[in-house]
């Protein structure tokens, strides 16, 4: 394991800890406004300063942590298992399954670009935070599908394999018990960059008002209510505090995710 | 030689077939989700306080007042749901023929045929989106060559730590923090719209830095697997100068998989530029699916834009995929 990817784990750490502790952790009621308190730089009180309307922004960056990561696991758990099983079905049974599944649908979702779908849902369906978890795992579980499939039908080809078919083995448990457990290593590291992902989109489409509307003390409302010019001017670290938090979580993860990919793939070491 | 032909030509037919039913697809999927709206998009848009006619006036000129589908299953008396056949006089086939005919069917807001609000806007996108792309290449190709070229060396690994920021870093916090660089405190440039020309500088650096990030660490890591090529020792042994080695030689070769990243990230850029023209007011498609379609609920203009977004998005991708088999005939013949 490289350094980098150990700082991933770290702070991944210290991310699930802070989100699971929240309430003992932040000093400050998240939605307590106070105007004569606005803008303050940060202190010895408010570590990270106060924000327009004088919420203190280390308490709100800490909650948001528990968005984040709450929308990363469901959406890479719920996409994951739809996509293992879509793509394990299409490439073991192969036909016209097969045809539908990777002919179709994957070129059907793969014309959208992702964001502008999970938008165009949460534009149709309104903001809120089940739903943005809804759209960003329908655009979610094509990427792995693909995986699986592609690993489902290496796998499948395998001597273990024909010989558990030669055995009179039945076909789920070919899949479940031989087939699975050896294509599914791509999908940690997938899951690893996809925790990326999703953490990326929620902040976005909360930026753009269609993710957990505000008061919620999501990073990207959080972004989108201190980037206005008379805030920037008062109190930029409003904004940049919430941006290292998004930073910081979305290269851990990539760093997990490029450091699992060479550890499990030796052969992209040397780049 | 023959069989090959027949071969790429069946390949060509199978590739817009399914080109074909991807964008019939996208089409349907953007007319049926408008039936997900909560709620009545009339209410919406004219306020509780209409009155039934000015309702019911909405809904036969927008069509809302027509079947959804071909068929349905409204309830009766009882409340039981039935099968109900509505034959072609549905908003489904409404909106193909709106498309058919080329307005995309009017605004909910102004009445203006929504094709012409986006042909408005959309130059402004394309725009963004190609200084996004220049300005990703003027950063990526020197950095990438610099890094690749002192591999592991102090440079490299400064090169990778910029590469890695401008990809965790996303446009929505990139954005305002070059607004409160530039035009809050040093006062150089506008923190929006789009009038002096140099209001594309921020939007389009702040779009093309993540496509900047991926493209200097390919060309790097491209670099790196040219140096080690034969040819490369070749060109050395003939006493080129290393300039020309990399420059001349080994750059044309490792620009390949950049072209192909090139053409696949216009797409991700157009889906971007809505966050980007968000951030800065750029008047472009992306401003006018959030601001005018979303925020308003204007739902004809939300089509619209979704449809031409994705749109572009496959038609780049075809390009990108030509461009790239006609490059490299390694992938025109398997």
């Amino acid at each position: 394991m490289n350094r980098l990817t150990i700082i991933g784990f770290v702070i991944v750490a210290i991310l699930v800890i802070v989100a699971l502790f929240a309430h003992w952790i932040a000093p400050y009621d998240i939605s307590a406004t106070n105007l004569a308190m606005r803008y303050l730089p940060p202190s010895a009180e408010h570590w990270f300063g106060t924000d327009s309307t004088g919420r203190d922004i280390f308490s709100r960056v800490i909650f948001g942590a528990r968005i984040s990561l709450k929308v990363g696991l469901v959406v890479v758990a719920v996409s994951a298992l739809i996509g293992t099983v879509m793509g394990a079905v299409s490439g073991y049974y192969g036909g016209w399954v097969d045809r539908v599944v990777s002919g179709y649908l994957f070129n059907v979702f793969l014309a959208f670009p992702g964001l502008l779908l999970a938008i165009a849902m949460v534009a149709f369906l309104g903001a809120g935070l089940n739903k943005l978890i809804l759209a960003l795992c329908i655009i979610g579980w094509v990427g792995y599908a693909r995986l699986i499939r592609g690993q489902v039908l290496k796998v499948r080809e395998y001597d273990f394999v024909q010989a558990a078919r030669a055995l009179g083995a039945s076909d789920a448990r070919i899949l479940l018990i031989h087939i699975l457990p050896n294509a599914i290593q791509p999908l940690i590291v997938q899951a690893s960059l996809g925790m990326a992902g999703a953490v990326l989109s929620e902040a976005a489409l909360s930026f753009l008002g269609l993710g957990v509307p505000p008061p919620a003390p999501s990073w990207g409302v959080m972004i989108e209510e201190a980037r206005d010019l008379s805030t920037l001017q008062a109190a930029p670290h409003a904004l940049i505090f919430p941006g290292i938090a998004i930073a910081l979580t979305v290269l851990a993860f990539n760093f997990i995710g490029d450091g699992l990919r060479e550890y499990l793939d030796p052969r992209q070491r040397s780049r | 030689m023959k069989t090959k032909l027949r071969h790429s030509i069946l390949g060509g037919i199978r590739r817009l077939l399914i080109l074909l039913l991807v964008a019939w697809t996208v089409v349907s999927l953007v007319t049926l989700l408008i039936e997900l709206v909560p709620g009545d998009p009339a209410v919406a848009i004219l306020g509780e306080q209409a009155t039934p006619e000015q309702f019911a006036q909405f809904r036969e000129k927008h069509g809302l007042d027509r079947p959804p589908f071909f068929f349905s299953f409204p309830r009766d008396q009882n409340g039981e749901r039935h099968f109900a056949w509505h034959g072609a006089d549905n908003r489904y086939t409404d909106y193909w023929s709106a498309l058919l005919r080329g307005d995309m069917g009017l605004s909910f807001r102004n009445d203006r045929p929504v094709i012409s609000l986006i042909l408005e806007r959309y130059p402004a996108t394309i725009e963004l989106a190609i200084f996004a792309m220049l300005i990703a290449v003027a950063i990526a190709i020197p950095l990438g060559v610099i890094a690749g070229t002192n591999r592991g060396t102090l440079i490299d690994n400064a090169a990778s730590v910029v590469a890695l920021l401008g990809i965790s870093l996303p446009s929505f916090v990139i954005g305002p923090m070059l607004v409160y660089v530039f035009a809050v405190k040093l006062r150089w440039l506008a923190p929006s719209g789009r009038f002096e020309w140099s209001d594309i500088i921020l939007p389009a650096f702040t779009l093309g830095a993540a496509l900047s990030a991926i493209l200097t660490r390919m060309v790097r890591s491209s670099v790196i697997e040219e140096l080690g090529e034969d040819y490369v020792r070749t060109a050395r042994a003939k006493g080129l100068s290393e300039r020309t080695v990399v420059y001349k030689h080994v750059l044309k070769n490792g620009l390949i998989p950049v072209v192909t990243i090139l053409g696949l990230q216009l797409g991700v850029l157009l889906a971007g530029a809505i966050i980007t023209e968000k951030i800065f007011g750029w008047p472009g498609l992306g401003l006018l699916l959030v601001e005018d379609g979303i925020a308003r609920r204007d739902y004809r203009v939300v089509q619209g834009c979704v449809l031409v977004i994705s749109m572009t998005y496959i038609v780049a991708n075809l390009l990108t995929d030509m461009v790239y088999r006609w490059l490299d005939p390694r992938i025109r013949v398997s």
